[in-house]
């Protein structure tokens, strides 16, 4: 006999780690083309789009270093083809500049970044949340980038489908923020409840080719350029341009072309902020938190609530651009004395935070960054603390 | 004779040019032969993509009416990697200088040969960083001056169409600006070859090689490259004192080895005839 | 005192159960490297999640650590959602080597169960209730191969404490070899577990 692999409502079952996860979702998105390099712990990424692209006619390279793995996607990309990298420390430091690129020629694509301990070789096999900032001020320049983040393995596969339908959507890179914990832990993932259709590729262009500009934005500023060899003959390239895609050097130009770039995120961030709040109606503090943080924090506010103490969590699945909208109405409606940060690294998310709370509220933080996950009782002591505080 | 509009219909002249070149630079020669090569085999402009790094010759993009893409320093083979294998059936060339390539894009070149994926790789190799101002660069000859060599270059110099050798490529062909007609050829077989091509071919700078070498003048510098070609056959015939400084010129390997994509699709599809098993 | 320092300092401090009113179960298994720890672990949680239908987090430690010779496997199981990932206080050690006995059984909840292999346990460590069982030495004996070891284990710690059905670690198990020469090997090792698991609980009641 065979487990049951089918849930009560008709959707296969597995039990699978993040990393596994992510492919799933990758794959279920349509992603058809995946360029990697080994890197712990993020490689069962690759090794599992190395055994199901195949399968499905998409295509796996393992490229000689991550700076050929994310050119390879964003050129891979730019002929039609959906595509996602994964990597780790070391190698999304390498990916940087070609993410800029990608972000200036507005091409979709998707970068998991399973995170472990830095700077440097860091901590290859631990836990880390130290590339939060990273995700955000990575490239050089000015740009607006957009992150989202998973706290378990259904959601890392949920979270997978969604960083593909935002990226076709604003045409542009998205990062996928997971952790080494994340990443290598096997959850129960229930699959394919999203629509075959969700991930929804943009329409090709109806004008001419004569008369064809690929960075010619509608109204909701966001350009779609038509895939390479479909006839519709462009330049694309990092440098700032025009809307037909040729370098540029006149001033109006150049604003246009960086502040699209800004504004086409920024005027739709409602549609990228993504939270899940727990117990905050009536929190007195409240947590903010994401990825393996926010499920420490979790085990903390439960069993604070158990001694009837008024604690509250915010999960992030996006992290940028930082949902301080919804965070700020939702503090507004709680009886809020204090915020308590919970990240794995040395304080990266609170930067937002403090932005965002300009000290109307105070904050508190609780920090690890020894490559072991924050535990519940380490948050416990600290909302403690602000209780008697 | 090609009428002049002929090179016309595959250039953005009317919107791009003059062209960032300087005068008597070898890169607008090398664009014409690219194109006439494209031309005499009929292909589609629609069916060529050519992606570039960073560097004089990186600007080719812009002024040339294909799918074009300029990307990052050192990257285009990877890039140009992603294309290809999502449109096998597209002609992909990289064009690229001597500091892109085998600089900081050394690595992806090698790699690129060593799969044998069916690109070609135009190297313009003008033996000096143009774009930067005049720097030493991999393919700068020992003593030669360069901005960051002012005392003359002590490093030894690349011969790139070794090292694509080594690494596995299955074409591989040099030429010079001088030879123009004998490099349009080159190209020509390049573009027809199933696997990994490179041509790499003699350009000048007289703004900064010249200029820094005493042969300000692009004649001198062509008259260089004439003096001192050597065509392969008769290098053979003559010893390494005799061909010190020599640039040997002509196809050094023409080789029929599957292609990477086409390994891929085969992959592909015995995957799938075991799933439906 | 840095948050540092403070934060070393609380973690001195005995951990309450913070989780237990959930009805959250902890199991760590643990050995050396090469004795497929990491996938019994994989094994019984799928067995347990799938299978059983209860809901379930598996993590593992790897990495430095387990040249040092102690590899581990935390399988958390729980009715409600799981927070924490990791085992905080073990109710079930499943331990194979005398290193990874001595390293965990201090980590117990008091009521907790160390099911040890007879050659794990030289001395003994902590408080907590321990059986040991010569499955190694079944393994290698009765089946010639010292890597059923692990089948063995969980087919005992099914029968024996009831943690996750037999027919779910039966299937998971045969899942995991279907395809592999060692099916039949697999199957007869999970049922002398089984048999086991019974003998001892007769034993111990």
């Amino acid at each position: 006999m065979a487990l049951n692999r089918i849930s009560s409502d008709g959707h296969p079952l597995m039990f699978v780690q993040g990393n596994e996860a992510c492919v799933q979702g990758a794959l279920h998105a349509g992603c058809r083309f995946f360029a990697g390099y080994p890197i712990t712990p993020s490689t069962e990424i690759a090794e599992g789009m190395a055994r199901e692209l195949p399968k499905l006619g998409g295509t796996f390279i393992q490229m000689e270093d991550e700076i050929a793995s994310i050119a390879a996607i964003i050129g891979a990309s730019a002929a039609g083809a959906r595509s996602m990298t994964a990597t780790s420390g070391p190698g999304i430091s390498l990916m940087l500049e070609n993410i800029g690129f990608a972000y200036m020629i507005q091409m979709p694509i998707v970068v998991v970044n399973v995170q472990r301990g830095g700077p440097s070789t860091g901590l290859p096999t631990k836990l880390s949340q130290s590339d939060t900032m990273q995700a955000r001020w990575g490239t050089h320049g000015d740009f607006t980038s957009i992150a989202l983040a998973a706290s378990t393995v259904q959601e890392v596969y949920d979270m997978t489908i969604r960083a593909f339908e935002v990226a076709e959507h604003f045409s542009t890179p998205v990062f996928l923020l997971l952790d080494e914990l994340i990443g290598h832990m096997r959850e129960k993932v229930v699959l394919n409840k999203h629509d075959n259709q969700a991930v929804v590729k943009h329409a090709f262009p109806e004008i001419p080719p004569e008369w064809y500009l690929p960075y010619t934005e509608s109204l909701d500023l966001v350009s779609h350029p038509a895939p390479f060899g479909k006839g519709y003959r462009y330049n694309m390239t990092g440098l700032v341009h025009d809307r037909a895609g040729f370098p540029t050097s006149i001033p109006a130009e150049i604003t246009e072309r960086l502040e699209t770039l800004r504004n086409k995120i920024l005027k739709h961030k409602r549609e990228i902020w993504q939270l899940r709040e727990y117990y905050t109606e009536d929190a007195k503090y409240v947590i903010i938190a994401y990825g393996s943080a926010a499920r420490a924090a979790r085990g903390a506010v439960e069993s604070l609530r158990l001694k009837k103490t008024k604690a509250g969590l915010i999960d992030l699945k996006s992290i940028w651009p930082f949902p301080d909208e919804p965070i700020k109405e939702i503090l507004d409606r709680c009886n809020i004395k204090s915020v308590i940060v919970a990240e794995n690294n040395m304080g990266q998310l609170i930067h937002p935070v403090r932005e965002m709370l300009g000290g109307s509220v105070k904050i508190a933080s609780v920090n690890r960054y020894d490559g072991h996950p924050l535990e519940p009782q380490e948050i416990i002591n600290v909302v403690k603390e602000e209780i008697y505080a | 004779m090609l009428e002049l509009s002929d090179v016309h219909r595959y250039l953005r002249w009317k919107k791009r040019f003059p062209t960032v070149w300087c005068p008597g630079c070898g890169i607008g020669s090398i664009m014409g032969a690219i194109i006439r090569a494209v031309m005499d085999l009929n292909i589609s402009k629609d069916d060529v993509a050519l992606v570039s790094g960073i560097g004089c010759s990186s600007r080719m993009p812009v002024y040339v009416d294909f799918n074009t893409l300029h990307t990052t320093h050192g990257r285009a083979i990877p890039f140009a990697t992603g294309i290809k294998l999502v449109r096998p059936d597209m002609k992909v060339i990289v064009v690229s200088g001597d500091g892109d390539a085998l600089a900081i894009g050394g690595n992806h070149f090698i790699h690129a040969a060593r799969r044998n994926i069916g690109i070609t790789m135009i190297l313009i190799n003008n033996s000096i960083y143009g774009m930067t101002g005049g720097q030493v660069a991999p393919t700068t000859p020992l003593g030669a001056f360069a901005h960051t060599m002012p005392y003359g270059n002590i490093d030894p110099d690349f011969n790139p169409v070794e090292l694509a050798m080594a690494a596995g490529a299955t074409f591989v062909a040099r030429s010079t600006v001088y030879s123009i007609v004998q490099t349009t050829n080159y190209i020509k077989k390049a573009l027809q070859h199933q696997g990994f091509s490179l041509v790499e071919i003699i350009s000048q700078c007289p703004v900064l090689f010249g200029r820094l070498n005493k042969m300000p003048d692009p004649k001198q510098l062509l008259k260089w490259q004439k003096d001192n070609s050597i065509p392969l056959a008769k290098a053979k015939n003559m010893s390494p004192e005799e061909l010190e400084g020599k640039i040997i010129t002509g196809i050094f390997r023409e080789e029929d080895k599957m292609e990477y994509t086409q390994r891929y699709a085969e992959l592909v599809k015995r995957v799938q005839s075991e799933l439906e098993d | 005192m840095s948050h540092q320092d403070k934060r070393e300092k609380k973690n001195r401090k005995k951990k309450t159960p913070i989780e237990e009113h959930l009805g959250r179960y902890d199991i760590r298994i643990s050995g050396a490297g090469g004795q497929g720890i990491i996938s019994t672990g994989m094994l019984l949680g799928e067995a347990i999640s799938i299978g059983d239908g209860k809901n379930v987090s598996q993590s593992q430690s790897y990495g430095p650590e387990a040249r040092g010779g102690a590899t581990r496997a935390d399988i958390i199981v729980s009715d409600g959602d799981i927070y924490f990932p990791e085992c905080q206080e073990i109710d079930l050690l499943v331990a194979f080597t005398p290193e990874a006995y001595e390293k965990y059984s201090t980590a117990m909840k008091p009521d907790g169960i160390i099911v040890a292999d007879k050659n794990a346990v030289n001395i003994m460590v902590g408080q907590a209730k321990v059986v040991t069982v010569p499955f190694i030495e079944i393994a290698t004996k009765k089946f010639k191969r010292p890597i059923v070891a692990n089948i063995i284990a969980l087919g005992f710690i099914s029968t024996f404490l009831g943690i996750v059905s037999q027919k779910s670690i039966k299937d998971a198990v045969e899942d995991r070899f279907a395809s592999s020469s060692h099916l039949e090997l697999n199957m007869k090792a999970i049922e002398e577990g089984f048999k086991l698991g019974r003998e001892y609980k007769k034993k111990f009641s």
